[in-house]
């Protein structure tokens, strides 16, 4: 079992924004509704892919279940996506301040760090979004919202809180939950995880981060930024470790610029609580050495939630380390019962589980065949500098004996980024042989999250780079460095022989 | 005197101060080289093979008796061939392989070193190297010979994989494997090499094909190679073997060879310089050198008057760093035999300005020329490193005369190792 900090949260049982959060998730004075007789789609779990399907298949006329365990929304907007943008935004500010005077600006004389009021603002916006999401809204636009402990009964019915739910279709939406790292100790010394991180209302003096992956990375630098003493070891050469070598290069130097304490190669070995500090030992290949923390977090990964749901019963297959097994087209081993979002997937995000949920709508209502593997699916890590991804990596398609070229364009040869001060980037795309056909790119940008959607465009439509060079971009944007890539396709077709033939041609028409 | 003449004048005397490195800090009783010139340094068992590499390059050039050179060689080798190979803590090597660093003296390991896969091959690189030289009928010389074979055989490249499709980097006694293998295009391929050519314990079939594939084909400011971004990656290589004409199936389908890349790597260098995107003192595109070096981490911070992030010895890299202001000169020398032209104009123009990289007539491992300290010097590391005296002492020599990629074309491992890696074409 997870164990929280109670010396570190204390959000205010008053908190208005919680209040309202919660009244929109989880309202207090909720009835559920008396169960239609038979459900055209029957939705446990109401995250991401849970909220699009309810509203989707409403929206279409189908008569749609929904049930949720905790709360509407599910990690994204509670304890994930949502929450943690608020926060590495202040973070990001507050680093802008001490480097004010990179941009010609006065450093601040008292830089101070609010961190209740970072967390007060994250609440505030967090309940703002939640509106969105918000159980009345559901049931008026005729979706049947329940709230309770979904488990399925049979091949087409699922009881939640001893009411029987009959479905023609059912989704399993039902998420992840973090992976808890197996050392001895932490769960006795007790640690964060992003289920918890963001109740804290007082920073911890001292942090260390378990895991270099993305969540692990983005709040190791932003607790760093709030003025933490943060160490973050990762067991691996590199951090982001499926990502491109240069990407995690830039970003372990943006951290040695943040003053993180790295340790790569580090792994968590032990944890001891002594005179109220945490103790934890880390071992580099014989090197040991001990970090003494107020918190620690962890984020080394996330697990399907596919316990308590009596899938068996249903004739569903699933294990704990991939969760709910599916075909291509997000059908499981139960042909009326679909699954969509980090219950089923390998890519756990929330767009993905948004996407997928599209895909179910479609094949479970409407005898739709569309596929999984035809989606093209960007990440993005909100770090400083982000690091975003679309398509395959270059190993990838080695490894599948594709031929690949990769046009890296740095930012400093971009003009915007030379001006707004964020040169350590790029944009590599990466091209199928000597064709301009996009196989996946990777952006390290203040941005990228932002430009990879160009790529991604450009893949679905199957623009190729010879058209991405014809497409104006404004100027000056750091897009542009998108363009100069598709420019050195351009140019690299420029053979010999066409360039005699070109200035043969010039020289006859002066 | 031409600029011909004035240009050999001055690369025979680069090259033959950095083969005095070689000299001065052997240990004749062991044949063991010391890492760099600083109080205590350890051996590196890189820096042997280079050493071993420079000694018949020094008896062509009459800059030592064949007779020192052969006992220098023979005694080097006999240590290694006795050491301990126990793998123990205290062991000098295990299953053919060595620790980085040995003490100079009893040639057992330090500062808990790892028993090295790359730096054995530069070892053992440096062995064949002298057993392809001396081809003499005496008995030292078979001995000689018969040593660098035992010693070549001897290495169990297949463990050094433990289990995986590419070698590891190296392994340690009391935790094993180092838990990460080469990934992209690296120094390492004449490792690679070497291990495909062993007749007694190569690694798998697919070995070099898993190591290729992490290799990432580039259009970086308009040129077109293999990318890697110290500049040592493209020499060290190319010290021993030579790539002129000859490709694997990687540089087949780019329609290049590792010769013409290390070229449009140097091309990449100097435009990178050119732009200098960091501001950095002293950048352009006739002073650059962004390589493997040491670099000035303990330098008082408060002689640049500016705050910056200083690293150590660091393999600095472009375009995407590290990269603290910090270049080295020999980087650029040793770039000799794929731009002979630039990197002359380069070495002329950096000592030019900045004289204080040489002292001795050797070069220092690096210098920062924004790094000024009260008495208007700049930061210059101190000493020199064995690894870069022997890069430069034997790319000098390639391009001089080519004489050590000559004896290696025939050496009948190498030969066997690039054809199993899938080499053709060329003087293969």
């Amino acid at each position: 079992m997870m164990q929280q900090d109670d010396k570190l949260s204390t959000i205010p049982e008053n908190d208005a924004d919680e209040r309202e959060r919660l009244r929109n998730v989880r309202p207090a004075d909720w009835r559920n509704p008396t169960p239609a007789r038979r459900y055209n789609l029957a939705i446990v779990g109401a995250g991401p892919a849970g909220l699009l399907a309810a509203h989707a298949a409403a929206g279409l006329g189908a008569k749609v279940a929904l049930v949720e365990r905790e709360w509407l929304g599910g990690d994204c907007l509670n304890i994930g996506c949502v929450p943690s943008k608020a926060i590495l935004r202040t973070s990001r500010l507050y680093e802008g301040m001490r480097n004010a005077d990179h941009y010609g600006a006065r450093v601040p004389g008292d830089i101070r760090v609010d961190f209740p009021a970072a967390m007060q603002r994250m609440r505030d916006l967090r309940a703002r979004i939640s509106r969105d999401d918000a159980a009345r809204r559901l049931a008026s636009a005729g979706v049947d919202v329940f709230f309770g402990d979904a488990r399925f009964s049979g091949a087409d019915t699922l009881m939640v809180d001893g009411t029987t739910l009959r479905f023609s279709r059912a989704m399993i939406a039902t998420g992840a939950r973090p992976d808890t790292p197996d050392v001895p100790g932490l769960v006795e010394a007790g640690f964060l995880t992003n289920e918890t991180v963001f109740d804290l209302t007082q920073l911890p003096r001292r942090v260390l981060v378990i895991g270099g992956g993305p969540l692990g990375c983005e709040l190791a630098q932003a607790f760093c930024r709030f003025g933490a003493r943060t160490t973050i070891a990762q067991d691996m050469p590199l951090f982001l470790p499926k990502e491109e070598r240069d990407a995690a290069q830039i970003l372990s130097d943006a951290f040695a610029r943040d003053g993180l304490d790295v340790r790569l190669n580090s792994k968590v070995v032990g944890v001891r609580v002594e005179n109220g500090e945490k103790l934890v030992d880390l071992v580099s290949d014989d090197y040991k050495s001990t970090v003494a923390v107020d918190a620690i977090l962890t984020g080394v990964g996330r697990v399907p939630n596919v316990d308590d749901l009596d899938l068996e019963k249903a004739g569903v297959e699933y294990d704990d380390e991939m969760g709910v097994h599916v075909d291509d087209f997000l059908r499981t081993s139960n042909p009326r019962i679909y699954a969509a979002g980090d219950a089923c997937l390998e890519h756990k995000f929330t767009h993905t589980a948004d996407a997928s949920a599209r895909i179910v709508v479609q094949n479970a209502l409407f005898l739709g065949r569309k596929r999984l593997s035809a989606l093209t699916v960007p990440w993005c890590t909100y770090t400083d500098p982000e690091i975003s991804h679309v398509g395959i990596y270059v190993r990838q398609a080695n490894a599948r004996g594709i031929e690949v070229k990769t046009f890296t364009v740095p930012l400093h040869e971009v003009d915007r980024a030379i001006l707004d001060g964020e040169t350590d980037g790029f944009v590599k795309i990466h091209t199928e042989g000597d064709s301009d056909r996009i196989l996946g790119a990777t952006i390290v940008a203040e941005h990228a999250g932002e430009m990879i959607n160009e790529i991604t465009l450009a893949m679905v439509a199957n623009i190729g780079l010879r058209t991405l060079a014809q497409v104006i971009h404004a100027y000056p944007t750091q897009a542009e460095a998108i363009r100069k890539a598709a420019d050195a396709w351009n140019r690299g077709r420029l053979t010999p022989r066409m360039q005699r033939l070109a200035a043969a041609w010039l020289r006859w028409r002066r | 005197m031409n600029d011909e003449s004035n240009d050999e004048d001055l690369l025979d005397g680069i090259e033959r101060a950095a083969f005095g490195y070689f000299r001065e800090t052997v240990n004749r009783a062991n044949g063991l080289v010391a890492d760099t010139t600083r109080e205590g340094s350890p051996c590196s068992i890189a820096v042997v093979g280079f050493a071993l590499s420079v000694y018949p390059v020094a008896v062509e050039r009459g800059w030592m008796q064949r007779e020192e050179a052969l006992e220098l060689s023979l005694v080097a080798l006999r240590f290694f061939r006795d050491s301990d190979q126990s793998g123990s803590t205290d062991a000098t090597g295990h299953k053919g392989f060595y620790y980085h660093f040995l003490d100079m003296q009893s040639g057992t390991r330090v500062w808990r070193s790892e028993l090295s896969m790359i730096d054995t091959a530069l070892l053992i690189a440096g062995a064949l190297t002298s057993s392809m030289y001396f081809f003499g009928e005496t008995a030292l010389e078979a001995e000689l010979r018969v040593i660098a074979d035992q010693l070549y055989r001897r290495i169990d490249w297949r463990w050094s994989q433990n289990g995986g499709a590419t070698i590891m980097q190296g392994w340690k006694p009391e935790s094993g494997f180092l838990h990460y293998g080469w990934e992209g295009y690296s120094e390492g391929i004449v490792l690679y090499v070497l291990a495909l050519g062993s007749p007694t314990h190569p690694p798998g079939h697919d070995t070099y094909k898993a190591w290729t594939a992490t290799y990432q084909w580039e259009n970086l400011y308009g040129c077109d190679f293999l990318f890697a971004g110290p500049l040592f990656i493209h020499q060290f290589s190319h010290a021993w073997i030579d790539f002129r004409g000859i490709r694997d199936p990687f540089m087949r389908e780019k329609r290049s060879d590792y010769f013409e890349n290390s070229q449009r790597a140097i091309d990449v260098q100097r435009e990178y310089a050119r732009g200098n995107p960091r501001g950095f003192a002293g950048y352009d595109e006739d002073c650059w050198g962004l390589t493997a070096c040491d670099g000035p981490s303990d330098a008082d911070p408060d002689v640049s008057g500016e705050q910056r992030r200083l690293f150590g010895y660091a393999a600095r890299s472009v375009p995407f760093g590290p990269d603290d202001g910090t270049l080295a000169g020999w980087a650029a020398v040793a770039s000799l035999p794929f731009a002979p032209e630039t990197v002359m104009k380069t070495a002329r123009t950096m000592v030019a300005r900045y004289p204080a990289m040489l002292s001795d007539g050797r070069y220092a491992s690096s210098f920062n020329p924004g790094l000024i300290d009260m008495h208007g010097n700049i930061w210059v590391s101190p000493g020199h490193y064995g690894l870069d005296q022997g890069i430069v002492t034997m790319m000098i020599e390639n391009h001089r005369t080519q004489s050590i990629w000559k004896l290696m074309r025939s050496c009948p491992y190498i030969v066997a190792g690039l054809r199993n890696a899938g080499f053709r074409g060329g003087w293969l």
